[in-house]
C-alpha cells in the first residue's frame, strides 16, 4: 500500500516537472518591452482581419502583439487607464473626446466599411422600403418589432444610439428592444435565432452570413458609414505605455503594404472586400 | 442536427490531422490547468489539513469562508486578478497580465478553495480514534499528519478531479486575464467562445468535444488510480 502511494506521488512529481517545463517557454516570449497591447473592437477580430495583419506586423518588427478584442468603448477605457498601448477603434465621437482629453496621440484614419441594418427576410416592420435608416428605425419602433442592440458601448452600439437619437426615439426599456451585451458575432447569432433586427458592421456580417439566414434590409445611407482609426495611447499620461511600439504599429496600419492587404482581405472568401483602406484621407471626404 | 454532425466530423478531422493550432491550444489548456491544479493541491492540502486538525477561535468562520470559496465565481476571480495585475495596479510590476501565467494564477485561486474544502472534510471525517492510536503508537506529529493524508487519499483524489474539472472548463477568468491571444494565451474554452462569436460553429463544437475528451481522459486516469484498491 505504501508502494502504491509512492507510485502516485512519483507520477505527480513527473507530471509537475513536465508541466512546469512546458510552461517555461510559453512565459518566456521575448523581453517585456517587446510586448504591445492592442485594444480593439470585436469586428476586427471576428472578421479575421487581425489574424492576417498581426503576423505580418510581428514578423516585420519583432514586436509581440497582445490583441485584446473588446468593444470600442472598453478599448478606449483601457487606453484611458494606460492599460493598452494602441487602439484600433470605430467610434468617432467617443474618439474625438478621447483625443481632446489628451489620452491619445496622432489619431490616424485606417479604413472604413459600412453598417447595415439586418433582419429576417420576412421583414415584419417593412423597413425595406424605408427612405432612410432613420425612417427604418422609426418603422421598427412603430411596429414594435424585436430589435437586438449590442448594449456594450461598442462603436456599433454608439452608432445605433446615434440613429435612435436622430429618429427622436428612446428605445431603452421598451419591450421590443433587447440588449445582448455581447460582441457583434454573438449578437448576430442572437438576432438570427430570435428573427430580430440589428445593426451590424458589414465585415462581421459577411464573415458570419453563411449560418445566419438574415438579410441586409437597409444599406448605403451616409449615416451608416463606419470608420476605423488607429490611436497610440499618450505616454505622457502613462509612462508604462509602450510608445515606440504603438507608433510602429500605427505607422504599419497606414503603410502602403498593409493598406493593400486590407483592400484584398476577404475578397476571395466572401466575394467582396470587408474593409476599404483609407490611409491619408479625411474622414469628412468618405462616403461622398 | 447537421451542424452537430459536422462539428463531430470536424473534431475528428482536427484531432487526426494533428492541426497545429488546435494541438497548441489543447496542450496549453492542459498545462495551464494542470499547473494551476498542482499549485492548488499544494496549498489546499496543507491548509485543509491544518484547519481540520486544529482548534482555534474563529475556526467556524474560516471553515465557512473556505466552503463559500468552493463556489467562487470565476468571473469575479478574473476581474480581481485582472485589476491586481494591471500595469498600474498593485502587482503591475510583474507584467504578467495577458499571459498564460496570469491564467494559471487565476485558475489556482479558483481551485484552491475547492481542494481545501474537500481536504478539510475528508480529514475531519477520519475517526478521531485513529489519530489517538497513531499518536499512542509513538508517531511524531508530522508522521501522524502524513498517515492521515494517506488514509484520506481516496477523497483527496476526488479533490484533484473537482479542482481540475472546475478550472479546465472555466472561461470567464481565462478570457479576462489571458486575453485569448492567438498562439499564446488561447485555451480551449476561450477559443470556443471566440469561434462561436465568429459563427464557426463547427470549429466551436469540435473544440468542445476536444475539451470534453481531455477532461474525460484526465479523470479516467485519476479514477483508475483511485479505484485500483479493492474495497476492504
Amino acid at each position: 500500500m505504501k508502494r502504491e502511494l509512492k507510485k502516485v506521488l512519483g507520477a505527480a512529481l513527473v507530471a509537475a516537472v513536465f508541466l512546469i517545463g512546458m510552461a517555461l517557454p510559453a512565459s518566456a516570449a521575448g523581453p517585456a518591452q517587446k510586448n504591445l497591447i492592442l485594444a480593439t473592437t470585436t469586428s476586427t477580430q471576428d472578421s479575421g482581419l487581425l489574424d492576417v495583419l498581426i503576423p505580418v506586423f510581428e514578423k516585420k518588427t519583432g514586436y509581440f502583439v497582445k490583441t485584446i478584442a473588446v468593444g470600442s468603448g472598453q478599448a478606449m477605457a483601457m487606453g484611458q487607464k494606460g492599460e493598452a498601448d494602441v487602439l484600433l477603434v470605430h467610434s468617432p465621437d467617443a474618439e474625438k473626446k478621447f483625443m481632446t482629453e489628451g489620452y491619445g496621440v496622432n489619431r490616424l484614419i485606417v479604413m472604413h466599411n459600412d453598417f447595415i441594418v439586418i433582419g429576417a427576410p420576412a421583414d415584419p416592420a417593412a423597413i425595406k422600403g424605408a427612405k432612410s435608416t432613420v425612417e427604418a428605425f422609426k418603422k421598427i419602433a412603430a411596429a414594435g418589432s424585436l430589435f437586438l442592440s449590442r448594449g456594450d458601448n461598442s462603436g456599433t452600439h454608439a452608432k445605433e444610439k446615434g440613429i435612435w437619437k436622430a429618429a427622436g426615439i428612446n428605445p431603452e426599456r421598451q419591450k421590443w428592444y433587447q440588449q445582448t451585451g455581447l460582441g457583434m458575432g454573438q449578437t448576430l447569432n442572437v438576432a438570427a435565432e430570435k428573427k430580430g433586427y440589428t445593426l451590424a458592421d458589414r465585415g462581421t456580417y459577411l464573415a458570419l452570413k453563411k449560418n445566419l439566414g438574415l438579410e441586409i434590409l437597409k444599406q448605403g445611407d451616409p449615416i451608416l458609414l463606419n470608420v476605423y482609426h488607429v490611436i497610440p495611447v499618450n505616454p505622457a499620461k502613462w509612462p508604462k505605455v509602450n510608445a515606440d511600439g504603438a507608433k510602429t504599429f500605427s505607422d504599419f496600419m497606414v503603410s502602403a503594404e498593409t493598406q493593400g492587404i486590407i483592400k484584398t482581405f476577404g475578397v476571395e472568401k466572401y466575394g467582396g472586400a470587408l474593409f476599404f483602406p483609407d490611409a491619408g484621407k479625411k474622414e469628412d471626404d468618405l462616403g461622398k | 442536427m447537421n451542424l452537430i454532425i459536422e462539428g463531430i466530423q470536424k473534431a475528428f478531422f482536427l484531432i487526426f490531422t494533428l492541426d497545429a493550432e488546435v494541438l497548441g491550444i489543447t496542450l496549453l489548456s492542459l498545462q495551464v490547468s494542470g499547473t494551476a491544479t498542482l499549485i492548488s493541491l499544494f496549498i489546499g492540502i496543507s491548509v485543509g489539513t491544518a484547519v481540520a486538525l486544529s482548534r482555534f477561535p474563529g475556526r467556524q468562520l474560516v471553515v465557512s469562508l473556505i466552503n463559500t470559496g468552493m463556489g467562487l465565481p470565476p468571473v469575479v476571480v478574473g476581474l480581481f486578478v485582472a485589476i491586481f495585475l494591471w500595469r498600474n495596479g498593485p502587482l503591475g510590476f510583474l507584467e504578467i497580465l495577458y499571459t498564460p501565467t496570469a491564467i494559471i494564477l487565476a485558475q489556482a485561486v479558483i481551485a484552491t478553495p475547492i481542494v481545501t474544502g474537500i481536504t478539510l472534510a475528508s480529514i475531519q471525517n477520519l475517526p478521531v480514534n485513529l489519530r489517538l492510536q497513531i499518536l499512542a503508537l509513538g508517531a511524531t506529529r508530522v508522521q501522524m499528519v502524513w498517515l492521515l493524508v494517506k488514509e484520506a487519499r481516496l477523497p483527496l483524489l476526488a479533490a484533484v478531479m473537482a479542482g481540475f474539472g472546475g478550472i479546465i472548463s472555466e472561461v470567464g477568468a481565462s478570457i479576462m486575464v489571458g486575453g485569448n491571444i492567438r498562439g499564446y494565451s488561447r485555451v480551449l474554452t476561450t477559443a470556443t467562445v471566440m469561434e462561436t462569436g465568429r459563427g464557426n460553429f463547427d470549429v466551436a463544437i469540435a473544440l468542445s468535444i476536444i475539451l470534453m475528451l481531455l477532461a474525460f481522459f484526465v479523470n479516467a486516469i485519476l479514477t483508475q488510480i483511485q479505484q485500483r484498491e479493492r474495497p476492504r
